[in-house]
């Protein structure tokens, strides 16, 4: 009757064995660490950086515990902080500028444990330390400006076209194109129509004037919103790489907002300053008077020609650029990657808007032949994205850049112009900062509230129910490891709040075992035999077990999905919490019980503690 | 060990009517109370900024709100924060100030004063992501609700979903009372909590109901009246339920011992609605479904039933 088929032991010991391996990572301690990774999006860390990496560290004398390479970068270990801290500077003196070398805590996880994939808990920034921002994109001010270029271009078309207007004019989001007549205002709604499937355009007429009021068709605002969205992220990445943090998070945060996580991050106060600069892109012409040889080497010893400034081209080779600006990142609406319309090459496509066009027009008019140079300014330091040669003059504003480029040269190109182009503004609407000392204190006050509570629980539950009470009590313990297995498994953050819903699953989960052995002693009570009290005892209490779990793992579900941040941290631990105790208090201690005395065939009493019966049967 | 020595059924439903009224009496107090004082809404609803700070020895308050004056700030507030070395500034929304230069701003003034204060946490929550939050909180405890009262219609009858629900939202209304009376701040973690209990003292009602269910199906006790049937369950049930309240209880003194100033007010609602929740689910509970006019039929199938003598076909 209390017996179970060998292969259900054999599951739950595989269950355990499994729980205690991916539990095992969190017990391992933390290692000090040296993170290298590329500055400029278009260096890449590779196996060539490693071994670079491993070359100048060698010649430092130093001997680093393992060195490993994944998608952020080159990752090597050290035996204490100390080492840890003369290896970053050394790495920083010979890798230069274009690496960012930062210090990181990386687990001291065996390898075969990580080859299973198993590794310890993802800690939140509660008890990490760091920095959590959440970043709204201003829409408003994108669109406006958007209908401000807009409006630029509707200028221009319509003097191209030579087209009488009276006025343009932008009103919020909108742009309002006054005419004089009616035949004027045709014209000029069939040309704007004609150039610009963006816009939506509806007539106004009153006796003075005859309007054309545009606006932008939800389909574009939206693809406006996206395109801001994704802008600012690509920024808000490359500058958070200046910060050197290991492991951040940037990602999209529902339609038009972005949340930044820095963990480890010390000082928030440079943190929020570069999290709030923009690059500027700026576009110039080369000096092609002084390209020669003698005057770029003595450009690279110091002597710079007056007028002109140095900079290094993609490919090492140095380059002069006038001082004067041609263009500013701000006209560059769009820069794409694809392919030359004629040749097929990798090419890439920028879009300026009307003011921009029409400068370009006049800059391309005017150099044939010569070189123009595209620059990109961060923290001040300029870098020549492109230095393509103009060969007609361009107009429209639509400009194909496109020779001696691989597509994944082009595609770099394109990020790199649309990082610099000016983005939508963003302002912070949610921050939350933790120091690293509280960090720790609140693993503390977790691991300790959890362990103290779990200690009395325990002196009670044996003391009152005796082996069965023991039975609970590895089961309650199976249960936390199987919690805390599934927690590492899934990477899920643990914040503090979660740190709690753990000690609070540990106080729910007893309620199964308490039911159980309840309804035992009563059956006992009863007068029925042992062993058909253990039975039934485990199957009554089963349904009700049942639906108790369920109704709070509907509580944690809601919350889950309509709670944010650490409170969230709190509803995943529920309700992985109550499924592992489910099982664990019906199947794991059930499996204890009959392995001990399921094959008694005699079974006199059970230790249960003390089945009280009352000297009177009070019946009603 | 037996610590529940109980020789009877305790006729609890013959005071339903007692239960109900103090029921309804602590309940409009805790209502009246969130009219008239409201909650002390903690900054993940109201939006604003709190600012954790921990000096090397004994905080000069006076000293601190000096220095926020200074700074334009007159209307922060200013505490201490579990020991004399850690204080809590909370600082209300400003228009056109963003938040990372309002802490930025605060740290340097401090400094000055005394270059040894360190910042611990800062929090700092715009208008909308408070409005949102606050929402959100409202949503899912009205989510919460329908889920349980859905659940428990499938797994009993409707008079029980409702019943739970009730007693449960009482329990809810009467912590949410405890913290607008007292004005203890209702931040996200208390949110939480409130929610974790709505779920967990269902528990309570759930265990009585189904032994409720039992004993409309055994046959032994096909005599009880209603009443005595609910006193019956809940009787047989006290040890299960006393015992389960102390062990969760347990955990969350640990937490309110050892958890420090950022979870007390988490473990203050626990509590309150652990000891209210053995209330509520047992006395409330029950006697709203004995009023809705529970009877055996509702849970007992009547094909389940066969009478004694028929194995073939019945007409």
């Amino acid at each position: 009757m209390n017996r179970y088929p060998l292969w259900k032991y054999i599951l739950i010991a595989a269950t355990l064995v499994l729980g205690i391996l991916y539990t095992l990572p969190n017990f391992f301690g933390e290692v000090p660490a040296v993170q290298v990774s590329p500055l400029r999006a278009t260096l890449k860390a590779d196996a060539a950086l490693m071994g670079r990496v491993e070359d100048i560290l060698k010649k430092g004398g130093f001997t680093p515990g393992g060195i490993s390479l994944d998608a952020t970068g080159v990752k090597t270990r050290f035996a204490d902080t100390d080492t840890q801290i003369k290896a970053k500077d050394l790495l920083q003196g010979e890798l230069g500028e274009d690496y960012i070398v930062a210090l990181n805590l990386l687990s001291n996880n065996p390898g075969w444990l990580t080859a299973i994939g198993a590794l310890p808990m993802y800690l939140g920034l509660d008890l990490r330390g760091g920095v959590h921002f959440l970043l709204q994109v201003d829409l408003k001010a994108a669109i406006a400006k958007k209908m401000e270029a807009l409006a630029n271009d509707i200028r221009g078309n319509l003097r191209e076209k030579r087209i009488q207007y009276g006025g343009v004019a932008r009103d919020g989001q909108t742009v309002t194109v006054r005419f004089r007549d009616a035949a004027a205002r045709d014209k000029g709604l069939a040309e704007i129509a004609r150039t610009m499937p963006d816009v939506a355009l509806t007539t106004q007429d009153d006796a003075a004037e005859f309007r054309i009021i545009a606006t932008l068709k939800p389909e574009a605002q939206r693809r406006s919103r996206d395109f801001a969205l994704q802008q600012n992220i690509t920024t808000l990445r490359n500058r958070v790489n200046e910060l050197g943090v290991a492991e951040p998070i940037i990602q999209q945060a529902g339609a038009d907002r972005v949340v930044v996580q820095l963990p480890g991050v010390q000082d928030t106060a440079k943190a929020k300053d570069i999290l709030g600069r923009t690059a500027t892109l700026e576009v110039r012409m080369v000096a092609e008077e002084h390209m020669d040889a003698a005057t770029l080497q003595a450009a690279a010893a110091g002597q710079v020609p007056f007028g002109d400034e140095l900079y290094i081209e993609r490919g090492g080779a140095p380059i002069l650029v006038r001082k004067q600006v041609v263009l500013t990142g701000d006209r560059i609406n769009d820069a794409q990657p694809g392919f030359d319309s004629q040749t097929g090459e990798p090419a890439v496509h920028i879009n300026l808007d009307g003011a921009g066009a029409r400068i370009f027009q006049q800059v391309t008019r005017e150099n044939v032949g010569k070189r123009m140079a595209i620059l990109l300014f961060e923290k001040g330091k300029g870098e020549v994205v492109t230095a393509p040669v103009i060969r007609t003059e361009i107009g429209g504003g639509r400009v194909q850049i496109s020779g001696r480029m691989t597509t994944q040269e082009a595609q770099d190109v394109a990020l790199l112009l649309r990082a610099g182009a000016l983005a939508a503004p963003m302002e912070i609407i949610e921050e939350r900062t933790v120091g690293p000392s509280l960090g720790a204190e609140n693993i503390r006050i977790g691991f300790q509230s959890t362990w103290y509570g779990f200690a009395t629980i325990a002196v009670f539950m044996i003391s009152y129910y005796l082996l069965f009470g023991v039975f609970s009590i590895v089961a309650l313990a199976s249960n936390v490891l199987f919690l805390v297995a599934l927690l590492s498994m899934l990477q899920a953050t643990l914040t503090l709040p979660g740190m709690a819903g753990i000690a609070l699953t540990i106080g729910m989960a007893i309620d199964a075992n308490v039911l159980i052995n309840e309804r035992v002693r009563e059956e006992l009570r009863a007068g029925i035999t042992p062993q058909a009290a253990i039975h039934a005892g485990y199957d009554r209490a089963w349904g009700t077990i049942l639906d108790s779990n369920i109704t709070t793992l509907i509580a944690g579900i809601f919350l889950f999905l309509l709670g944010s941040g650490p409170v969230k941290g709190f509803a995943v631990v529920l309700c992985l919490g109550i499924l592992t105790s489910i099982y664990s208090a019906v199947v794991v201690s059930r499996a204890m019980v009959n392995l001990y005395y399921g094959g008694r065939r005699r079974l006199d009493r059970v230790s249960i503690g003390q089945v009280w019966k009352p000297a009177t049967q009070g019946k009603p | 060990m037996e610590w529940f020595r109980i020789r009877r059924d305790i006729p609890f439903m013959r005071h339903a009517l007692i239960f109900n009224v103090i029921s309804l009496v602590t309940f409009l107090a805790a209502v009246g109370s969130l009219a008239t004082r409201g909650l002390n809404l903690g900054v993940d609803f109201t939006g604003g900024t709190v600012m954790e700070i921990a000096y090397a020895q004994a905080a000069d308050l006076g000293r601190i709100r000096e220095s926020m004056a200074r700074l334009g700030f007159s209307e922060a507030s200013v505490q201490n924060f579990g020991t004399s070395r850690d204080v809590l500034i909370r600082l209300p929304l400003k228009q056109g100030v963003t938040s990372a230069k309002l802490s930025e701003q605060v740290m340097q003034e401090l400094r000055k004063d005394d270059p040894t204060v360190e910042m611990r946490r800062v929090e700092f929550v715009g208008p909308q992501v408070g409005k949102e939050l606050l929402e959100n909180g409202a949503l899912a405890l009205l989510f919460v609700s329908i889920g349980i009262v859905l659940y428990l219609w499938l797994r009993f009858e409707w008079k029980f979903g409702v019943a739970a629900i009730i007693a449960n939202l009482h329990d809810t209304v009467i912590i949410v009372g405890f913290f607008s009376i007292f004005q203890w701040e209702f931040s996200l973690p208390v949110l939480a909590a409130v929610l974790a209990i709505l779920g967990y003292s269902v528990n309570e009602s759930v265990v009585v109901f189904d032994r409720v269910r039992e004993v409309f199906r055994n046959r032994k006790m096909r005599h009880l009246s209603v009443p005595q049937v609910i006193d019956h369950a809940i009787t047989a049930t006290m040890s299960r339920t006393m015992i389960t309240h102390g062990s969760t209880q347990i955990m969350v003194c640990a937490m309110l011992i050892f958890g420090g100033e950022t979870l007390f007010y988490f473990a203050l609602a626990l509590t309150i609605g652990i000891l209210f929740g053995i209330y509520s689910s047992v006395l409330v509970a029950s006697p709203i479904v004995m009023y809705l006019g529970v009877s055996r039929e509702d849970l007992v199938r009547p094909e389940t039933e066969k009478k004694a003598g028929e194995t073939g076909a019945v007409v």
